[in-house]
């Protein structure tokens, strides 16, 4: 778990009344904003444990529109995220209590644009802080406060020690990562959190390397 | 190595062998953490305090009712008062939190410290804290770093969201970080900081978290302004040379191992306290859309 910041404690700066129910929530949706590669033309979204019954009172519905949008945490446009997205984005709501395995304030996301389709599951964890737990089926765990790189590959051998050995002569340090696979040769999954930035150049060769599948970066949000 | 913000006991003493005040080991922690330069956490002090500025200050002159109604221009009535209840500065510091508070359930803009629901407090004791010692705005920089430290601490400890740990874990983690600072601004040693803000915990410990219709106006925004004044009376006992008794890593832990066994009706849910009684069930009938899909568990579901 990567440590909070002092502007977490003392920020961020934001709009809207319940930092975890709309900072946060704004940053769920950036990060799937991220992952889908751009705002997505449709959302299911599905509001989970305390999140299920306050999330209108809260504006979290505006919360993850904005965040949908790519808007940022202290921007204006959130009270009225619902006028600026339409003819752009089409979505929809629900609400599941007791989902007891689940953080208490947990969204999942499953968005779609054109033919790219991908699904999420955010917690807020109070302040604006966020852990991204799943990701396509996935286990996740980053908080998108470092540089994120997540890499689907075969599972194959050394990939994970290949990966890394490229990520360390770009000079960036990992922080985090964690990998899991959908099964034994199947595909596999790397989420990398780094403390600095990643040239395009190492994204390309990676991109390159013909058992990767898809390479996501995604700067600090 | 930086100190990892992992115990209040552990900070004094890594402030004492490196020689550093207090502050000057969460900077230390903000620096080698977050890569961040000194002169940037600065300058984000300096944003988050002219927010917080901002924020008593069109909070107790705009016009502030809530979409619910629920909130309806508190601190203006406060401030515009005849009677005065203590002084004029108790009265300023009610204002304060209040105004500060209300543009956040206004939808305004707000510093989340530690969090949206307690984004009051900080505004409400450190203008008010200013304006009647004179301090200087580098002060008041050095004591929200005392106060993101205490943060730090809690968040290891405890927990800083009202759906974990109830509203103590919000407003109480706030006048914690409040009190603390405002003994540092007035001069106060280590010891007295951290008995400060173990007092405070211990005045703000069991605090449930129960917003009439899940909204964050009532009880939050009055609780804003007690938790202001609770900051207050700890920093002025603890100043005194009046020790907390319990050391206040064990107050931390006291919250976190309530916040833990607190039932989840009590956790921002809507569904306790003043939201479950009758004025607070019909007030969220009349407020609330009510054609929510609930459905009985994500087991019984498959995604």
């Amino acid at each position: 778990m990567e440590r909070s910041s002092v502007f977490d404690m003392i920020g961020p700066v934001m709009i809207g009344p319940s930092s975890s129910h709309t900072a946060g929530v704004v940053r769920i949706g950036r990060v799937g904003v991220k992952l889908l590669g751009g705002v997505p033309d449709e959302a299911e979204i599905i509001f989970y444990n305390s999140f299920a019954q306050t999330y209108e009172g809260h504006g979290s519905d505006r919360a993850i529109v904005a965040g949908l949008m790519d808007f940022d945490t202290d921007d204006a446009r959130i009270k009225d995220a619902f006028d600026h997205a339409k003819d752009k984005l089409t979505y929809k709501f629900r609400s599941v209590g007791n989902a007891s395995t689940k953080h208490p304030n947990t969204v999942f996301l499953r968005l779609k644009k054109g033919d790219k389709k991908i699904e999420l599951e955010g917690e807020s964890r109070g302040g604006g802080v966020i852990r991204i737990s799943n990701f396509n089926g996935f286990a996740s765990g980053f908080t998108a406060n470092l540089h994120t790189l997540v890499v689907t590959t075969d599972d194959a051998q050394g990939s994970i020690a290949f990966i890394s050995d490229i990520i360390s002569h770009d000079d960036c340090n990992i922080a985090t990562m964690t990998v899991s696979r959908k099964g034994k040769n199947d595909v596999a999954c790397q989420i990398i959190e780094m403390d600095s930035g990643i040239n395009d150049i190492t994204l390309q060769y990676i991109r390159h390397i013909k058992w990767v599948h898809d390479v996501i970066y995604i700067p600090v949000i | 190595m930086c100190f990892l913000f992992d115990s209040f006991e552990g900070w004094k003493t890594y402030s004492q062998t490196h020689n550093q005040q207090l502050h000057e080991v969460v900077l230390d922690y903000e620096k080698e953490q977050k890569g961040a330069s000194e002169s940037d956490i600065w300058s984000g002090l300096a944003k988050a305090y002219q927010v917080m500025k901002d924020a008593v200050h069109t909070g107790t002159t705009e016009e502030m009712k809530s979409r619910s109604g629920m909130i309806d221009n508190g601190a203006k009535k406060v401030a515009n008062s005849d009677i005065t209840v203590l002084s004029p500065e108790f009265k300023l510091l009610i204002s304060s939190a209040l105004g500060a508070k209300e543009v956040n359930s206004c939808m305004g803009r707000v510093v989340a410290a530690p969090t949206a629901g307690a984004s009051g407090i900080l505004p409400g004791v450190f203008t008010t804290l200013q304006s009647i010692h004179h301090l200087e705005d580098q002060t008041i920089y050095e004591a929200l770093l005392i106060g993101a430290g205490v943060a730090l601490i809690l968040e290891q400890k405890a927990s800083l969201a009202g759906a974990v740990g109830g509203c103590q874990a919000e407003t109480g983690s706030a006048a914690a970080m409040a009190s603390a600072g405002i003994v540092y601004c007035l001069g106060g040693s280590t010891d007295q900081i951290f008995n400060a803000a173990g007092i405070t915990i211990q005045c703000m410990l069991g605090l449930v978290c129960d917003p009439v219709a899940g909204l964050v106006e009532v009880p939050c925004v009055v609780r804003n302004a007690s938790a202001a004044a609770i900051a207050n009376s700890s920093a002025q006992i603890a100043l005194s040379h009046v020790s907390s008794v319990i050391p206040v890593d064990e107050c931390a832990e006291a919250m976190g191992e309530v916040g833990q066994s607190m039932e989840s009706r009590y956790k921002e849910t809507a569904q306790g306290g003043l939201a479950a009684t009758k004025t607070g069930q019909a007030l969220a009938k009349k407020i609330l859309i009510q054609d929510i899909e609930i459905l009985p568990s994500q087991d019984a579901e498959e995604d």
